[in-house]
């Protein structure tokens, strides 16, 4: 039964993969990826979005980081990372879905965006926190005392978003605002699969610099265009 | 209460896709359920109670607990009932993930390509959308042949969790062919798809909950009248 992940280190898309696997305690290769130079087995395996993650179990590509980690869960049983209960799996699924199109997607606009379209995009973001803050009250994890599906989801918030905030300059968790969240962050990098499995803190900045940098960069030439 | 001793209400609208899959996966379970019409521009209290977070339609209100989001009320429907009726998701691990990213393509990348044609500015803008349509709806194609695997649905002999995906906007689509001269479902360029159409709209499921083509022709031309008198009077 080989295991084949396809990733890049800074991706939050691919940690949250590998954390669903080293929960699982499952063994497997990992082949890094250029972003800048996609591999032709990348293309061939993710052709349509040509995106990491890419899961590859005997042969097979699984896609989508979510996709991917249902997979993980339905595959192998043990240490579940999904409730077994059918309400609490549609809970589950809910809020990680909200933390994608709600919060991600505000983020991701501001990072990419200056200006008062950043301005709208950084509040949009706040605003989308505050059902999240709601959610953690009473609980250590969104997954209550053990971490599931959301908090591997959401987890890039704890590690990622700090970089974020540091390259645009702004701040979009205050303590103030979202204490719960606040927690949380701080409860989820200290669980020893995860601090374990982190990409480096101090050479993110750069890679998201050039990131940003080069996001921006398309948006001019196809303005000009 | 329902037959089963079960609460099942659906709160939602007879013109939303969204809804529609909800209608169709009780149906393939054979689940009694109540439907309450939400008003058209007003939000119910009960919908504002039930889902806080985005305040929209469908919601499935079951034994007094609400679940939103469209592909996640299936999934639940599927795993509640899951000794009625066909399996929706296969339990095969692999087919699952490969079902469970189509669908996500449908509402991530198709459907919004879809709606991106009403919104062209330019005829040029607009033929550039029709494009990237057609350009989904070849890999959609593909997808049939690698889900369905022969027969005749993306979840073989039965409706599954991707033809739910895809299907439901089939009233939508008809009513835009309509209204635009554009086949979108062309037997010559995507022909399983176009058998997969009649097939799916025929099927005892479906049947019963697919707007006709001209009501949606008139919902669509009502939405357009309004959307025109909403942006002229700013």
């Amino acid at each position: 039964m080989e295991v084949k992940l396809f990733g890049a280190w800074p991706s939050p898309f691919v940690c949250r993969v590998e954390w669903a696997l080293k929960i699982k305690g499952i063994k497997y290769e990992y082949i890094e990826e250029d972003l800048y130079n996609k591999s032709s087995s990348l293309l061939k395996y993710s052709p349509i979005n040509k995106q990491v993650p890419v899961l590859l179990h005997d042969g097979r590509p699984i896609i989508e980081s979510m996709v991917i980690i249902e997979y993980i869960d339905d595959t192998w049983k043990q240490n579940p990372i999904l409730p077994t209960d059918p309400y609490r799996r549609a809970m589950a699924r809910f809020w990680a879905q909200y933390v994608e199109d709600k919060f991600y997607e505000s983020v991701k606009r501001a990072f990419f965006t200056e200006g008062e379209e950043q301005k709208v995009a950084v509040e949009l973001a706040v605003e989308a926190l505050k059902p999240l803050d709601q959610e953690l009250k009473g609980k250590k994890f969104f997954g209550g005392e053990e971490i599931g599906f959301v908090d591997l989801v959401a987890g890039w918030i704890a590690h990622w978003l700090g970089v974020v905030e540091e390259v645009l300059c702004i701040k979009v968790v205050d303590p103030e605002n979202f204490p719960s969240l606040c927690a949380w962050m701080k409860n989820f990098v200290e669980v020893p699969v995860i601090k374990e499995n982190l990409p480096a803190r101090d050479q993110m900045p750069g890679f998201y610099r050039m990131l940003r940098q080069s996001g921006l960069a398309s948006c001019d030439g196809k303005q000009q265009s | 209460m329902t037959q089963g001793g079960e609460d099942v209400k659906l709160l939602g609208a007879w013109a939303s896709p969204f809804v529609i899959r909800i209608r169709i996966a009780l149906n393939l379970k054979g689940v009694d359920y109540e439907f309450l019409e939400e008003v058209f521009g007003v939000k119910s209290e009960l919908l504002l109670e039930s889902n806080p977070v985005y305040k929209k339609i469908p919601v499935l209100i079951h034994d007094g607990k609400p679940v939103c989001e469209s592909m996640i009320i299936v999934q639940y429907i599927d795993e509640v009932w899951a000794t009625k009726g066909p399996a929706i998701l296969s339990a095969d691990p692999y087919d699952r993930a490969l079902h469970r990213f189509w669908a996500y393509y449908v509402d991530d990348k198709w459907f919004p390509s879809v709606s991106a044609i009403s919104r062209a500015q330019t005829e040029e803008a607009k033929a550039e959308a029709v494009e990237q349509v057609f350009a989904g709806l070849k890999l959609l194609e593909e997808a049939f042949q690698k889900c369905g695997k022969g027969k005749g649905f993306f979840g073989g002999d039965t409706i599954g969790y991707v033809d739910i995906a895809l299907g439901c906007f089939l009233a939508w689509l008809k009513a835009t062919e309509k209204m635009t001269g554009i086949k979108f479902f062309d037997e010559a360029k995507t022909p399983l798809l176009a058998q997969w159409v009649e097939r799916f709209c025929a099927d005892v499921a479906v049947r019963g909950v697919m707007p006709e083509t001209d009501k949606m022709v008139e919902f669509a031309k009502m939405l357009q009248t309004k959307f025109k008198a909403a942006a002229s009077a700013k």
